[in-house]
């Protein structure tokens, strides 16, 4: 083993960079459009402010359907749109696109029903302080649920980190490529393990990571 | 002393005319909340809404500021009707109306200082000094002008409450609703929080709107009072106003209560005079101590 693990070094570090690449653009594209669709998700529903029923139902269902996607599936059906964006369908940038795309409603209805949990009287205060649509959502839901907000951030990295790995399988490059180009194919059950505990600990590091910060955000 | 010594002028600040509500139930039926109610409440007054509970007070409270829009009739505070402005003039005109709630409503991440600069700062035009100097003067204003690094989950209900108070006064409002202000308090921490209700009244000549089922809580502090049932107005009269006339329960209750505090107040002012005289120097007699002492303490 140690010959063949010391030969991968190199290729390892390379895997490690384009899973964390996949997952910076995953994540980012979740945060930038994601989180305010999902802020528009819980203004337009019903009780909100903004509160649109047909607005709501039709975003609903957009997410809902995209969210109902098996992940490789929708991998493969974005391919002509991937080639669109990336230029390409095979690497990690080409992989962040459908992973962008299975991110987005992912984190819009995390972020939505963890705005659920600030209380109705705390918003209603503002509206009665004449606070805007805009300075609510700033000052008073994000701030609310920053803690909260983190949290679904982090049950989205884990879960993405995962999804990475199967980007692997259609040649995304990362970790799961690793896994899956030498400990299944070549049956090198030792890069298997060595992968695997990668993953283990990249998750842990995140799990960790995601508490501290909601800990130490949460004042209530 | 009265406790009621707060004189409000004749020009109402308050005029409700024919506000009608009506939610739809979840089963598709119309609930009147509101039935058409015309309400005006004069500048510098303590008044009090109640009823029992579903009685509508607690809606027709969230009219005038418009956090329930009426479907009829219109709403003027000051002079101006709410009704009629678009959002970003009643926003503005949201600054003159503070309100504090129950469940006192603070934003649980932000320190007590800046929940009191919240209403300052999301109406842009002050400057940093001067949103430093007013919420320290509002903080001192309730007395917890050392709790301003503190967060709200640190403080206990009556504090918490008093810095919904500090928040609710800092755009210097004519007008202050209080949606049962003192509900989740106990009676101790409700005596002293009226108090300061009181002095708010007397010394800055705010309007105090209350929405109350405590009629203990209206027998302290209001001058005048509205007494609703299913969501019509039954009666109107000023708290120290002849009992005779009362049409409703709840209005001859608190007329008695009224009148127990009267007897109460008049007969401590007698033992005052008394006292000094039958024993100078010596302790005051242990009947009238407790009450005495629970009347004024202030904490």
């Amino acid at each position: 083993m140690p010959e063949s693990f010391i030969e991968l070094l190199p290729e390892l570090w390379v895997a490690i960079g384009q899973t964390f690449t996949m997952l910076g653009i995953g994540l980012s594209a979740a945060v930038f459009i994601g989180g305010p669709l999902g802020v528009l998700l819980f203004l337009l529903s019903p009780g909100q402010s903004l509160a649109h029923k047909p607005s709501y139902l039709v975003l609903s269902w957009i997410v809902n359907t995209v969210r109902s996607f098996p992940f490789i599936i929708l991998m493969v059906a974005l391919v002509p749109f991937t080639r669109l964006v990336a230029g390409t369908s095979i690497g990690p940038l080409a992989a962040a696109v459908p992973l962008s795309v299975a991110a987005i409603p992912y984190l819009a209805r995390l972020v939505e029903q963890t705005l659920r949990e600030v209380p109705r009287g705390v918003i209603e205060a503002a509206h009665a302080m004449g606070a805007s649509e805009w300075q609510i959502v700033w000052r008073v839901l994000v701030l609310e649920a920053r803690s909260g907000l983190i949290l679904a951030l982090t049950v989205l990295a884990v879960s993405f980190l995962s999804y990475s790995a199967i980007a692997g399988v259609v040649g995304g490059g990362g970790i799961g490529d690793l896994a899956i180009r030498y400990g299944y194919y070549r049956f090198e059950t030792d890069i298997m393990l060595v992968t695997v505990a990668l993953l283990i600990v990249i998750v842990q590091i995140i799990q960790f990571g995601g508490n501290a910060i909601a800990h130490r955000l949460d004042k209530r | 002393m009265s406790i009621h010594s707060s004189t409000p002028d004749s020009s109402p600040i308050i005029e409700l005319e024919s506000v009608r509500k009506a939610y739809t139930l979840p089963d598709g039926q119309g609930f009147d909340a509101v039935h058409p109610i015309s309400l005006s409440i004069a500048r510098g007054d303590v008044f009090g809404l109640i009823g029992t509970s579903g009685a509508g007070k607690s809606t027709l409270l969230r009219l005038i500021n418009l956090l329930e829009q009426p479907d009829a009739g219109s709403v003027k505070v000051a002079g101006r009707d709410l009704t009629a402005l678009g959002r970003r003039a009643l926003r503005e005109a949201r600054q003159n109306i503070g309100m504090i709630f129950q469940q006192f409503n603070l934003l649980q991440n932000a320190t007590v200082y800046d929940n009191v600069a919240f209403p300052l700062r999301i109406h842009g035009h002050h400057s940093r000094a001067e949103i430093d100097a007013r919420v320290r003067e509002c903080l001192a204003l309730v007395g917890l002008s050392d709790k301003s690094a503190s967060y709200p989950a640190r403080l206990s209900g009556g504090q918490k409450q008093r810095v919904a108070i500090a928040r609710a006064l800092a755009p210097r409002p004519d007008v202050l609703l209080c949606d049962e202000p003192t509900s989740a308090l106990d009676s101790e921490t409700t005596r002293s929080l009226l108090q300061t209700l009181r002095d708010i009244n007397r010394d800055l000549g705010v309007t105090i709107v209350i929405v109350t089922h405590e009629l203990a809580v209206v027998d302290q502090l209001c001058s005048h009072v509205a007494v609703l049932e299913h969501g019509r107005l039954i009666e109107q009269f000023a708290i120290d106003a002849p009992a005779e006339s009362r049409r409703s329960a709840l209005g001859r209750e608190l007329a008695e209560l009224v009148a127990e505090r009267q007897w109460r107040e008049a007969r401590l002012a007698a033992a005052a005079e008394v006292v000094p005289i039958r024993s100078p120097g010596a302790v005051a007699p242990a009947a009238v101590s407790p009450i005495h002492t629970a009347k004024v303490s202030y904490a």
